[in-house]
Formats: C-alpha cells, sequence, structure tokens
C-alpha cells in the first residue's frame, strides 16, 4: 500500500467515523437517559435518507403513515390512561394532542412532496416527519416499561426494530436510493482529494457534538436530561418528569438520526434494512466509550470507521466481521478491569 | 392553624409485607411535624408513600386537593419537597448546578433569587458552588439536599434523616435551620432517628412501631412521656 491510498482510506475512514459518531451519541443519550439500547436508531437513519429519497423524486414518502399511526397509538394510549382516572376532557386533550401535529405533518408532506421545492425543503420535511417519530415511539414502546431492567427494554428496542424493518419494507419498498449530495465539488487540500459533501459530513458532525455539548452544559432542559440519567429518583424529586425525559430523548436520537441519514444517504446507498449494520456500528462505538460517555465513544467511533476502511481494502469479505469482532477483545478488557455495576433500584 | 397535609389511614404494602398500616397523620401551615421510631418501623416508606414515590392505600390531602393520583413529579410543582434519606444528589454535576435543577418547575426567571436566599441559608454552598456534589462532605450534601429541595420554595418539606451520619455540630446547625424554615411559613415533616432533636424542634410528634402509628400527640407531651424517653430518647444525643 503507498501512501496515496492510506490517505485515501484515512478519509474515507474518518467520513464514516464521523457517522458512527453521530449514531454513538443518539445511543449513549438515550441509554443514559431511559436505560433503552436503541436498536432502531439505524432505522431513524434509514427512514430519514428514504423518505428525502422519496422526497427527491416528487413522492410523498410512506414514513407519513408510520407518523400518522404511532401518534394515534400513542393518542390511544394516552386518552386511555385518563380515561381511567375518570378524566375525560383530559383525555380528549391528549387524544388531540397527540394526534392533530402528525396529522398536520402528514398532510402537508403529502402537498408539498409533488412540488419538490428543492433541497432544504425536503430536508425540513424528513425533519418534521422523523423527528416526533422518536418519541411517538418512546410512548408507544418504552414509557409503559419505563421501570422495567434493562435487558426487558433491550428485548422490546429489538422488538421494535424488527417492526420498524418490516414496516420500511412496506412504505418505501425493497429498491435502494441514493440522494443527490447536499453540496457537490470537491477540492485538493495538500495530498488530500477532498468531496465537498465529505467535508460537510465532518463539519456537520463536529457542529452537532458542539450543539450538544452546549445544549447539555447550558440548558436546564439538558441538565434536567443529564440529571435523569444520574439519578432517577432524584430527577424526579426536583420535578423532571421521567417520561418528558424520554421523549425529549427519544427527538434528539431521531434528530440526530435525521442528521446522519442526509450526511450518508448520497454516499451510501441505502435499503430499508440498512439501519441495523448502521447501527450496529454506532453500537460497537457506544459500546467502546462504556456506553456512558460522549468524547470516548466518539473517539471510538473514528477508530470504528478507519478499522472499517483499511481491513475494506485488505480484506474486504470480512471488513464487518473485523469490525464487530473488534468489540471483542473491548468488552474482555472491559470486563476485567471494571467493578460489576448493580443495576439501580 | 390550617391543615396543609392530611394524611387518612395509609397503608403500603411491598408483596405481602405491610410496611405502613392505617397511619394518619397531619402537618398545619407553617408547623413542624416529626415522625420518630427505630429503625425499620416504616419512617421511610412512609414518606415515600406520602410523596408518590410508592404506591400507597389511603388518602392523602395536600391543601385541601386529594393528591392520590398526582405523580411525585407533579407534587413538586403542587409545593411539596422531600429531601431523602439517601439524598439523591446529581453527583458529577456542580453545587450549583444541582440548586439550578431544584427550581426545574419554577423556571430560569426565579432561579437567582431563590440561589441567594439558599446561600443565605447555607453559606458553605456558595463557597462550594463550582464543586461537584459528589466531592462533598456529608454535612455539606446534606446542605445540598435541602438547598436544592429549597430551590423549589415548596410549602411542604419532607425531610428523612437530615441528621443521619452527622457531626453532633452540624445536626444543630441543621436543625437550627428547619427551626428557622419553619419562620419563614414552610411547614416541616421531619423523619428521625435523632427523636430528641426531632422532638425538641416539633410542634406535634408520631411514634411509629413496626408500621404503625402508636403514639401521637404535642411534641412537648412526647417528651414528656416516660415510656418515650426510655425507648427513644435515652441515648440520643443532647443538641441544644
Amino acid at each position: 500500500m503507498d501512501s496515496t491510498i492510506a490517505l485515501f482510506l484515512i478519509q474515507d475512514g474518518v467520513i464514516n467515523g464521523a457517522i458512527y459518531a453521530l449514531l454513538a451519541v443518539a445511543l449513549v443519550l438515550v441509554f443514559a437517559v431511559t436505560r433503552v439500547i436503541l436498536v432502531p436508531q439505524g432505522d431513524f437513519v434509514t427512514f430519514g435518507g428514504l423518505s428525502l429519497a422519496a422526497l427527491e423524486a416528487g413522492r410523498t414518502p410512506g414514513a407519513i403513515w408510520l407518523l400518522v399511526m404511532l401518534a394515534a397509538a400513542a393518542a390511544v394510549m394516552d386518552a386511555f390512561v385518563a380515561a381511567r382516572e375518570g378524566d375525560v376532557g383530559k383525555a380528549v386533550r391528549l387524544l388531540l394532542r397527540n394526534l392533530l401535529p402528525a396529522l398536520l405533518i402528514a398532510a402537508a408532506v403529502h402537498l408539498l412532496a409533488p412540488l419538490r421545492l428543492g433541497m432544504a425543503v425536503n430536508v425540513l420535511l424528513v425533519i418534521a416527519i422523523t423527528v416526533p417519530i422518536g418519541p411517538y415511539l418512546y410512548r408507544v414502546a418504552f414509557q409503559p416499561l419505563a421501570d422495567a431492567s434493562v435487558l426487558v427494554l433491550l428485548i422490546a428496542a429489538v422488538g421494535v426494530h424488527l417492526a420498524l424493518t418490516a414496516l420500511g419494507l412496506v412504505l418505501f419498498g425493497a429498491e435502494g436510493y441514493r440522494t443527490a449530495p447536499v453540496i457537490s465539488g470537491s477540492f485538493e487540500i495538500g495530498p488530500f482529494f477532498v468531496s465537498a459533501q465529505s467535508l460537510l459530513v465532518l463539519a456537520a458532525t463536529l457542529i452537532l457534538l458542539a450543539a450538544l455539548a452546549l445544549f447539555f452544559g447550558r440548558t436546564l432542559i439538558g441538565k434536567a436530561l443529564r440529571a435523569s440519567a444520574i439519578n432517577r429518583r432524584g430527577a424526579r424529586l426536583v420535578g423532571i418528569p421521567t417520561m418528558l425525559s424520554g421523549r425529549i430523548a427519544f427527538a434528539m436520537a431521531a434528530a440526530i438520526g435525521v442528521v446522519s441519514a442526509v450526511l450518508i444517504a448520497p454516499l451510501t446507498t441505502l435499503y430499508y434494512d440498512s439501519g441495523f449494520i448502521i447501527g450496529l456500528k454506532g453500537f460497537v462505538a457506544a459500546i467502546i466509550g462504556g456506553l456512558a460517555a460522549y468524547p470516548p465513544a466518539v473517539a471510538a467511533a473514528m477508530a470504528v470507521g478507519l478499522l472499517e476502511s483499511f481491513s475494506s481494502f485488505w480484506a474486504s469479505a470480512f471488513k464487518e466481521a473485523i469490525v464487530f469482532a473488534a468489540i471483542v477483545p473491548v468488552l474482555l478488557w472491559r470486563s476485567l478491569t471494571t467493578q460489576h455495576a448493580d443495576e439501580e433500584e | 392553624m390550617t391543615i396543609l397535609l392530611e394524611v387518612e389511614n395509609l397503608s403500603v404494602s411491598y408483596g405481602r409485607v405491610e410496611a405502613v398500616r392505617d397511619v394518619s397523620l397531619e402537618v398545619g401551615t407553617g408547623r413542624i411535624a416529626s415522625v420518630i421510631g427505630a429503625n425499620g418501623a416504616g419512617k421511610t416508606t412512609l414518606l415515600a408513600a406520602i410523596m408518590g414515590l410508592l404506591p400507597c392505600r389511603g388518602r392523602i390531602m395536600f391543601d385541601g386537593q386529594d393528591i392520590g393520583r398526582v405523580p411525585a413529579e407533579e407534587r413538586v410543582a403542587l409545593g411539596m419537597s422531600l429531601v431523602p434519606e439517601q439524598r439523591d444528589l446529581f453527583g458529577s454535576m456542580t453545587v450549583l448546578e444541582n440548586l439550578e435543577l431544584g427550581s426545574f418547575r419554577r423556571g430560569r426567571a426565579e432561579i437567582s433569587e431563590r440561589l441567594e436566599s439558599v446561600f443565605a441559608l447555607f453559606p458553605r454552598l456558595r463557597e462550594r458552588r463550582g464543586q461537584d456534589a459528589g466531592t462533598l462532605s456529608g454535612g455539606e450534601r446534606q446542605m445540598l439536599a435541602m438547598g436544592r429541595a429549597l430551590m423549589a420554595r415548596p410549602r411542604l418539606l419532607m425531610l428523612d434523616e437530615p441528621s443521619l451520619g452527622l457531626a453532633p455540630l452540624i445536626v444543630r446547625d441543621i436543625m437550627r435551620t428547619i427551626d428557622e424554615l419553619r419562620g419563614s411559613g414552610v411547614s416541616v415533616l421531619l423523619v428521625e432517628q435523632n427523636a430528641r432533636a426531632a422532638l425538641q424542634i416539633a410542634d406535634t410528634g408520631l411514634v411509629m412501631e413496626l408500621g404503625e402509628a402508636t403514639v401521637r400527640g404535642p411534641a412537648a407531651d412526647l417528651i414528656a412521656d416516660p415510656r418515650i424517653s426510655e425507648l427513644y430518647l435515652g441515648r440520643a444525643v443532647e443538641v441544644r
């Protein structure tokens, strides 16, 4: 291998690593706040990417049906709880509050999709469809299990992932799509031949990580999310509703998923079931980072990206196997060096 | 005197074990009520149930409103705060951040004003405000836990063993602070193993044994009761 190839592999690895870093951060965020290992994180990416591709082609993305279905389920569950308490007015209010925004978004997307209003509008529409799916998903699948063990939550997460993959096939079809790059063109920087899209990936990742750091460090809501992660009962005692933290964490995970989708969709062809492999690489990084801290997860994601690109050069048939096998020595090392912490409560 | 908190026939079960059975109590506005009893008498369970952290039977009225179905987070918004035995601080966050979160239901606008009044009560917290809560000493942790609860501007402050594990001098300070809070109109429900300290500042007292309320009355009467003296006050530290 000569230096040109090595530099190319490094660039490739860093770009993929940046996207895995986003996924890893989303996984750490959701796990810290809700103890859910968000297996469906990759599905947010595929749903976002495939929706973007559909909008580009002037079609209505099937994801709006998922949004409406989840909103309806959440509405019924919320209303049922309120009705059981005997508060009919509240039940109706909750029904409308869940259902109306989803119906409005779906209607807007349906009307605007054929107009092909350009990349910026398309991205906004994808955000409007995908981000609310996060909190609705939390309401329907995880909030009823909020006190369950990590294992039960993981099983639920796998179930949600399988359901979403199957729905992805129904809503988007089996065909793969790739979107147009957000920006085109390329430059030569020293020995690197860099595409504008890959610079965008890096810049967007850095900006998002910085924004998250500000959010958690400076805003009261961000601090409340950290507090819920550190001590759940302490958080309740200062009046932070567990449910609210969960919904915000899931909304943020979905938003990070959309950003990843916009960045990755021009680089790789996405299929309805691509989410799992993408999410799994973010998961490997998050696990190496201990599912607890953001900087190690980001560093590990970069390492995963590099490992992947170099192994695809040397042993392309085994590249996935090599990446996933990397988790084994890390787990071994962690299990030997860290004391076993009992689950909270 | 108006009644702020009224608990009627409260029972809590863990599986088939009844940890608290048919306990009734009331706390008047601006009054201190102390619950004393041995380890395992159900005092902590009682407070957790009143705060809404545990499912229970019976009736809990706060300021005339039945709050039985109100979740714990919303009870905070109504004006109830609990300082639990484990303090439940946010260890890897700073003292200042812990306090800010105490005002979560009050919003940004009130934070600076509340901070000043909490720092006035616990000047030590001002010195430590940039330090992580996990690095504080036991007494400072208790001050922070109380400060955080007070940030919510509670009308009822419930304290679970605030003197636990603290040096006698610090216990005296904490008790004095609780006494001061009553002066500012806050009602206090105090659960303590340090029965003498708890009864000395209280208006009313309640003795719990094996999950049941066995004796109740004005705190002065309980102190004078020879049986209670012997059982609960004998080895307590004199704090005044």
